[in-house]
């Protein structure tokens, strides 16, 4: 399928490139929609795969590349059910976030986050799964789990660990905070930095250059350098259920679906 | 070395500038998200253009409570 137009996101195949934008209202927020539209793209791979040498991903909206989970689906749907149903339901959801996550993670073409904005929490781990990030200077990342007594639970962990040195890692997990682009390219997280806007012009010119290069030698060049830590990423599963059982954590999520005020995303 | 009150000027000037409020319509005692209605993302926003001015990094957690420009302003200078 080359091209597809869903109701949370779009992709255009075309020489060799695929462009897929994120489009969901109001900031690409990951819940079953867009999880279900996700799954569409990873099962046209087989089809689009020998045709295809790079894959730019980028957003839509204007507050960014993605807030992240879609907070106010998980709390509304867990909050109808008994304990053992909702963890039942978080863990199948993970399970088929994560078949996604190692699906453009291992992707034998080349992988282009071109992000803007808000790059939080899951859309952060989106990135996360790509080979190359590029950001505008408007763009900023966090991994804000903690604030709801989580832990990133799409893969971002094991990832963020794979790219970076620990300090760092563990600077954004501990304090939820964000950072902006240009401390995201200095710790090496961002490859390029564009101007405001620019961020998809840049993927596009870069992915005009890997376009070029033998397709055999770079998708083995790509498996060799970026293995995908699997058992980690189970183990990252295993410790976001474990704590999303816990009754504090309803209780943030509730506060921050019916915080209507101006602060839901800051600390 | 920038003193607080041009931090402030300058705080001033940028909100002024990116929400498209008139020049000299902001005080530094204003309530930002009232004055400019903005939400939590619109301040993120804010912070990244604040952080790219000044040169600074400013972590979210530094800003948690903090609703006026000339607190905003303190806590920039802090890390001048």
């Amino acid at each position: 399928m080359k091209s597809f137009t869903g109701k949370t996101l779009r992709w255009e195949w075309r020489e060799g490139i695929i462009e897929l934008t994120l489009d969901r209202e109001p900031a690409n927020e990951i819940g079953l929609a867009m999880l279900g539209e996700l799954e569409k793209f990873v099962s046209a791979f087989g089809k689009l795969v020998p045709e295809t040498s790079v894959c730019i991903i980028s957003s839509a909206r204007k507050q960014g590349f993605s807030a992240g989970a879609d907070l106010r689906e998980l709390y509304h749907t867990a909050a109808l059910l008994s304990k053992a149903r909702r963890l039942s339901g978080v863990r199948n959801f993970l399970k088929r976030i994560h078949a996604v996550m190692n699906a453009i993670d291992a992707a034998p073409f080349v992988t282009i986050a071109a992000v803007h904005g808000v790059c939080f929490g899951g859309g952060f781990e989106l990135a996360l799964a790509c080979d190359i990030i590029v950001a505008d200077k408007m763009a900023r990342f966090a991994f804000p789990e903690l604030r709801l007594g989580l832990i990133p639970g799409f893969g971002g962990i094991p990832r963020l660990k794979r790219d970076l040195g620990n300090a760092f890692v563990r600077e954004l997990l501990l304090t939820g905070r964000s950072v902006n682009a240009a401390r995201a390219q200095a710790v090496g997280l961002v490859a390029q930095l564009a101007a405001e806007g620019e961020a998809m012009r840049i993927a596009q010119a870069t992915a005009a250059q890997i376009v070029k290069f033998d397709a055999v030698a770079r998708a083995a060049a790509k498996k060799f350098i970026k293995p995908v830590p699997r058992a980690e990423l189970r183990r990252e599963v295993d410790l976001f259920c474990k704590l999303f059982t816990r009754p504090a954590v309803m209780a943030a999520l509730k506060k921050f679906v019916e915080d209507f005020g101006p602060m839901p995303y800051l600390p | 070395m920038r003193t607080l009150e041009q931090t402030t000027q300058e705080v001033l000037d940028l909100a002024s500038k990116h929400f498209q409020v008139p020049a000299g319509s902001l005080a530094p005692e204003d309530d930002f998200f009232k004055k400019l209605g903005i939400d939590s993302l619109q301040t993120l926003e804010m912070l990244s253009r604040l952080e790219n001015h000044f040169g600074i990094e400013l972590p979210d957690y530094e800003v948690q409570g903090v609703s006026d420009f000339k607190t905003l302003a303190e806590r920039i200078q802090s890390r001048l």
